[in-house]
């Protein structure tokens, strides 16, 4: 966690380590699927294992669930759906669903420090973003599930039938919450697979689940690779795909379900500007494109990649930009110092690599922080490209990790057009001292979620979705219900 | 000596032929020609859609009670004309009360839509308590383009029940008409010139659906796709609006009044906006 000092940098801070401590989780050797509130081998008997991306270390060996597992979860879910839940009043839902968020609340310290184990995001997000949204997330859905009808106007409110859900590897177990909460609340039945690289929180949430008396085969998760999603999202009993990841994918589910009688959720890749206008609170700015870029490593599907700064302060912006990135602390993600912990796999890491090399190639312009990073597990120096265009491919496709592109502009049409011309529009952030022109800005920006002078802020009470190649359907809020019901 | 209509499509505020200069009959239960309506290409549907595009950013930023007002004069020039449409109808097949029935339904689709024009955002549109110092609101906003493939069994009702919503929320539209119906068509297509509806709001063409659906399914300019069960053709129109997430709305059977038709067609978008946090006065003061 040494911190040297260069020429950029004004400041020079160094902490003693000081690292949360593992001692208080529990962690099983091996994981099984989740079926109908029983942990029962995968039919593969084949386990693959989960590694700290920090150290390399392996976690547990998971489950790696095949058809006939992904079978046997649809159809507890099936029977669970006919069975008892969709025969028990909202107001008995919620009161399973109030008793998860509790019990998570309970244990928030342990999810946390498992979370960040095994995806490598710093302590201090998984502790104070990620769980605690988590939690709250079923908080806010318990209390929709006995009043349904007034959440969409004029129609009875039914559930779908049996839901199945597939998430990333960037916010396990929010993620998780994110699908869950409300597919219960509108009285679904669940069948989850968590991303392979981050299966642990989940699994540890069934154990909530299991401890909460939850009527057996109402959420059933299952670990594995795609071809276990591919199973999820293929089987015919399944009412409802929900998915969050990359266009890629989603547009691989999309062509598998049509023509069947499956609704859809997808919520997919970004690639969100950030604007800073002159008039902007510099030093709150930078923190925000910091936040925007840097957090979680950068795997954000809504992360402030593409920056636009007002040409008449851009010089001042990028050179308190670089200056603030000399003060971060990337590595040890259970240190409670760290900004930015390691990159979530090998894999990710050589994406990343491979779009700073691109980026090189095309003629931008790269900064790094002048960090160390440890020689063991997966890490990425915080990263800046200046001199780039629209055209540039870095500044065209999602990296999904802690690199920023830099491009100026002049005037508000210039700056609505850039961030327009993209095949996304998940996001984007304005920041400016004038609330008229927020308002001017939030009303011309083609993505699902605007903040202003603020970025990637969450709340359970907030609708978070996509336009455009972002994705369709809306999480969070009333206006997630609709996801679950008919 | 009768004067005949020449029927001819509409894009971007004019009425041209198609650019293919292709044509097919419609023949009358006798099996007489009653008219010969334009065969439309695939290259008019990307005509329409940069006319529908162009005019996308005027029109949404209409206010919502001028549109409402601009749906209202639909339903006012949709009533004057009301035996030209009877006329088409009963030329097409349908009988008098049959007729008489799908106009009033038509007439009352538009003075619905009208109403909803400043009412739906209220409605579907909500301010979220967050934790945090912000105004935190969701909002609805049109998609952008539509592509509409109107209900093929009827010749006017199934067109005017997807272009209302999809307007009336602030889209614009690329419309196949029915193919073996396509006369009524034509004629709202006057209907919506002569309504303040700025040009290129609503294109209609007529055509074979095989040819011009998947056009507007495969076309990377368009936001959504509006159809009513076209039996195998709906697969692959599926299939095809993936390219780029185009929604897919393929209704079984679609009413002509219905809230869910224009929130259908709306994006959520939710704003973040800052409130100032300075001094320490409560609202007990």
């Amino acid at each position: 966690m040494a911190k040297k000092n260069t020429a950029n940098s004004q400041t020079e801070w160094d902490y003693a380590a000081s690292p949360e401590s593992t001692s208080h989780i529990r962690l099983e050797k091996k994981y099984q699927l989740f079926i109908n509130n029983e942990w029962v081998e995968p039919s593969s008997k084949k386990y693959f294992p989960t590694i700290n991306p920090a150290t390399e270390d392996v976690l547990a060996e998971i489950a790696w669930a095949t058809d006939a597992d992904v079978d046997k979860a649809v159809k507890a879910a099936r029977k669970a759906y006919t069975e008892v839940w969709s025969k028990m009043s909202g107001a008995e839902r919620g009161k399973y669903i109030y008793r998860i968020a509790r019990m998570m609340q309970e244990r928030a310290r342990e999810f946390a420090v498992i979370e960040s184990l095994d995806s490598g995001k710093p302590i201090r997000e998984s502790r104070d973003v990620d769980v605690p949204l988590a939690c709250n997330h079923f908080f806010y859905y318990a209390g929709w599930a006995d009043k349904l009808e007034y959440a969409m106007p004029h129609k009875k409110p039914e559930a779908l039938g049996v839901a199945g859900q597939i998430i990333p590897w960037n916010f396990p177990l929010l993620m998780a919450a994110w699908k869950i909460a409300p597919a219960l609340a509108a009285g679904n039945t669940v069948v989850l697979k968590p991303a392979e690289t981050t299966s642990l929180t989940a699994l540890k949430l069934a154990e909530i689940i299991k401890d909460s008396g939850l009527p057996p085969g109402v959420v059933n998760i299952v670990t594995g690779y795609g071809d276990t999603g591919a199973a999820i999202v293929n089987h015919p009993d399944v009412d409802k795909i929900a998915f969050t990841g990359s266009t890629n994918v989603g547009k691989i589910i999309q062509r598998a379900v049509a023509g069947t009688h499956k609704k859809t959720t997808l919520e997919l890749g970004g690639k969100s500007a950030n604007i800073i206008f002159d008039d902007a609170p510099i030093d709150q700015a930078v923190e925000g494109i910091i936040n925007g870029i840097f957090f979680n490593q950068g795997h954000v599907c809504c992360a402030g990649s593409r920056l636009f700064v007002q040409e008449n302060v851009a010089d001042l912006v990028i050179k308190k930009l670089k200056a603030r990135m000399e003060s971060l602390y990337v590595g040890d993600p259970l240190d409670k110092n760290t900004d930015i912990g390691a990159i979530n796999s090998k894999e990710q890491l050589d994406t990343i690599n491979k779009y700073i090399k691109i980026g090189k190639a095309e003629g931008a312009e790269i900064y790094q922080s002048d960090c160390s990073i440890p020689s063991k597990g997966f890490f990425c120096k915080p990263t800046l490209f200046t001199g780039v265009s629209q055209s540039h491919v870095i500044t065209q496709e999602e990296i999904f990790g802690p690199v920023l592109t830099i491009q100026t502009f002049r005037t508000i049409d210039e700056v609505i057009q850039k961030a327009n011309n993209t095949p996304y529009g998940l996001a984007a952030g304005v920041w400016t001292d004038k609330g008229s022109r927020i308002f001017n800005l939030t009303t011309k920006l083609r993505a699902g979620v605007i903040w202003a002078n603020t970025y990637n802020k969450f709340d359970p009470v907030s609708p978070f979705g996509g336009y455009k190649e972002s994705g369709f359907g809306r999480e969070g809020g009333v206006h997630g219900l609709s996801a679950y019901l008919k | 000596m009768e004067i005949l209509k020449t029927y001819k499509i509409y894009i971007g505020g004019a009425f041209p032929r198609t650019e293919s200069g292709r044509y097919y009959p419609i023949v009358d239960a006798s099996g007489s020609t009653i008219a010969n309506v334009c065969l439309s290409s695939r290259k008019d549907v990307r005509n329409a859609v940069v006319a529908a595009r162009k005019v996308f950013g005027g029109w949404s930023e209409k206010t919502a009670f001028n549109r409402g007002q601009i749906l209202y004069r639909m339903a006012e020039m949709l009533e004057g004309r009301k035996l030209q449409f009877l006329e088409e109808l009963t030329k097409q097949g349908s009988s008098k009360e049959a007729a008489a029935l799908e106009v009033q339904e038509s007439i009352d689709c538009l003075v619905y839509y009208a109403g909803w024009a400043d009412k739906f955002q209220q409605i579907a549109s909500s301010v979220n308590p967050v934790s945090s110092s912000h105004f935190n609101f969701s909002a609805l906003e049109p998609m952008g383009v539509i592509g509409i493939v109107a209900a093929q069994e009827t010749s006017l009702i199934g067109l005017v029940k997807f272009i209302a919503p999809a307007i009336c929320g602030g889209n614009t539209a690329v419309v196949a008409a029915s193919e073996a119906f396509p006369l009524c068509a034509v004629t709202f297509a006057e209907v919506v010139h002569s309504s303040d509806v700025p040009g290129g709001v609503v294109n209609i063409l007529t055509g074979k659906v095989s040819e011009l659906a998947p056009a507007m399914a495969a076309h990377m300019d368009v936001n959504a796709l509006v159809t009513e069960s076209l039996g195998e053709l709906d697969k692959p129109l599926a299939l095809a609006c993936v390219d780029n997430l185009k929604r897919n709305l393929a209704y079984q059977h679609a009413v002509p009044q219905g809230l869910q038709y224009i929130t259908a067609l709306q994006e959520v978008k939710t704003t973040w906006h800052p409130i100032e946090q300075i001094g320490g006065a409560s609202s007990s003061y």
